[in-house]
């Protein structure tokens, strides 16, 4: 098949550069002519490298990145007194794709990452059940499966801006407490059949085989909906920071609530009340009320690239990605702006567009050299419109830590460094 | 082979395929809830899954110093960890414009959640190796510290629940969760 190059200009679609997507809908782009090339030089001649000249490395069971890909690692401080306590984030400013890679997937614990045996660990439900059952791994492996790709975000991610002044960090250290997997298990609807709900069961306490034995309360309706019992993490084994050897997945509803080493469900007519679904999880508005159960991670984006410490080289033509989800659903459409809102234009959508999943947004955009504000504005298929920070803090207040949506800014200086600002 | 015996084998097959398809896989192990109650840790609000056992403030400050001021500050104010938070004070901050200070004194709705968290998450380095009246004792001992409870005032699975929280009504329902 012979594929028409278009030689056309591209169009601008909105101020300070942002470009049109058909570049990303036809795979081509007019440079030269629109000036959206960078100008170079002329290359120097090509050598033929050592690697070309002996054969290579012998096989491995368990392939590793490039040498050359060091710094792709999840961003953590260390805490030497409690040590796999706090969280690991993803580094989202050196990734691409929808897909987090399950060793760079963050990880938020509370008292440190279990070393569980899996023929030693046990999954009980009981309660308001007809019969209480325990189950050991080999058994939940027997049930009929299913797969989803879905995000799970930590209800305190980008929580840093909330502060009054934005703070000198980057995409990863701001947005990196979120990742995506595709996901294999058993539904929990299939094991709580099993068990035969009773008709006063309104919750189901999930609890972790932590050393904290993690512990948060789930409506049942989402037990019964589109809840698994993980163990397969994009196609291997749950990582032991990720749950190992079973894991709650909860497509769209906070990360807390996706209990890691799933070994307890308990049906119960009241939530239970824990330390984590009443000191930590809850929204303090702004006058002295506090939000409790707060379930779906809202419509959220962020721009991964260009983002601090990805410095642009020179004006000229410059890819915009970022990733968009919502836990209420599919995204609709992701807007982005080089002129801090004052003008959108849509980006492109990278399929699969999937509910509960992350969608990959790219937008085309010729950076004239000057400065510039970068923002992307998801909505998803409910409607719902990513805030901006003043309307967030109109909402809620910025004291609530937990659940901060809003759209995030990059500027960009004439040096073509960029910054966490507020817009 | 006469015909009548075929039809009657073959009803027979089809007797058992339906049977056999009809029946979900069903892999869980009954259990007594006696052989779960090692494992049955949650509290409710309302005091059920409490523990016999007893405790009060007095008795609860040599086990905070013990177990929980290294991480937790002395008498649960400035904390030597940052993860550790603080755990008493900061009552009145969370009014408006105020830079608030979530302690259990200030921001726990019920004081059987500090019991249910204590049991099943510290002391940090050793959890779950309190003993019911240690537990008690030193639940006792934070909710004294915040002025809640009197020195002497004994915490059992009684008196635990009834202990009305400064913060118990500053929760409200998000509005927009799924139906």
């Amino acid at each position: 098949m012979i594929r028409k190059i278009n030689r056309d200009p591209v169009e601008p679609a909105a101020g300070n550069g942002i470009l049109s997507r058909r570049i990303f809908l036809e795979g081509t782009l007019a440079v030269g002519a629109t000036g959206t090339g960078l100008s170079c030089a002329s290359a120097e001649p090509l050598a033929v490298q050592p690697w070309m000249k002996t054969p290579g490395s012998g096989f491995v069971g368990y392939g590793q990145p490039s040498p050359f890909e060091s710094k792709v690692v999840k961003a953590f401080l260390p805490s030497p007194a409690t040590p796999g306590v706090g969280a690991s984030r993803t580094p989202l400013h050196l990734l691409e794709g929808m897909i987090t890679p399950s060793g760079l997937h963050f990880e938020r614990s509370h008292s440190g990452i279990p070393d569980i045996d899996p023929d030693q660990h046990r999954l009980v439900i009981h309660g308001l059940v007809k019969r209480p059952l325990v189950f050991t791994v080999e058994a939940l492996s027997r049930y009929p499966m299913q797969s989803r790709i879905a995000f799970i975000e930590c209800g305190g991610n980008s929580q840093v801006l909330n502060a009054p002044q934005a703070q000198p960090l980057n995409a990863t250290a701001i947005h990196g407490l979120v990742g995506c997997s595709e996901w294999t298990g058993v539904p929990v609807s299939t094991l709580l059949d099993e068990a035969g709900v009773e008709p006063a069961a309104r919750w189901v306490i999930a609890e972790g085989a932590d050393a904290a034995a993690m512990s948060r309360s789930i409506p049942i309706a989402k037990a019964m909906d589109d809840a698994l019992v993980c163990f397969y993490q994009n196609g291997e084994r749950v990582r032991p920071s990720n749950g190992y050897p079973v894991r709650l997945l909860l497509p769209g509803f906070e990360g807390n609530m996706n209990v890691k080493w799933l070994r307890r469900l308990k049906l119960t007519a009241g939530p239970a009340m824990s330390k984590d679904e009443t000191s930590k999880y809850t929204i303090l508005l702004k006058d002295e009320k506090a939000w409790q159960f707060v379930f779906p991670m809202e419509v959220k984006s962020f721009i991964a690239r260009p983002s601090p410490g990805l410095a642009l080289r020179g004006p000229g033509f410059y890819e915009i990605s970022g990733l968009a989800w919502s836990g209420n659903g599919s995204i609709r459409q992701v807007e982005v702006s080089a002129d801090g809102g004052q003008s959108w234009a849509p980006a492109a959508l990278q399929g699969p567009i999937l509910p509960k999943a992350p969608v990959r947004f790219r937008a085309a955009w010729q950076w004239n050299g000057g400065p510039a504000v970068l923002q992307s504005r998801a909505t998803d298929d409910t409607g719902m419109v990513q805030p901006t920070r003043a309307q967030f803090a109109a909402e809620r207040g910025l004291r609530g830590v937990y659940h901060y949506n809003a759209i995030a800014s990059w500027r960009i200086d004439e040096m073509g460094e960029v910054n966490n600002v507020y817009a | 082979m006469s015909t009548p015996k075929r039809i009657a084998g073959c009803l027979s097959m089809l007797t058992v395929a339906s049977a056999a398809l009809a029946q979900a896989p069903q892999f869980g192990q009954p259990i007594a809830p006696a052989d779960i109650a090692p494992w049955d840790i949650s509290i409710g609000p309302d005091g059920v899954g409490l523990p016999p056992g007893r405790g009060t403030a007095i008795e609860g400050e040599a086990i905070y110093v013990a177990y929980c001021q290294a991480c937790h500050g002395e008498k649960g104010i400035g904390p030597s960890n940052a993860l550790a938070g603080a755990l008493v004070g900061g009552i009145g901050t969370l009014a408006p414009d105020k830079i608030p200070v979530k302690t259990v004194g200030s921001f726990w709705p019920y004081a059987t959640t500090l019991f249910d968290y204590i049991r099943r998450a510290m002391p940090f380095q050793e959890s779950k190796s309190l003993t019911a009246d240690e537990l008690y004792a030193v639940s006792a001992y934070i909710l004294h510290l915040n002025g809640i409870i009197g020195a002497t005032d004994v915490l059992d699975a009684h008196s635990l629940p009834n202990v009305r929280m400064p913060n118990q009504d500053g929760f409200i329902p998000f509005p927009r969760n799924p139906k």
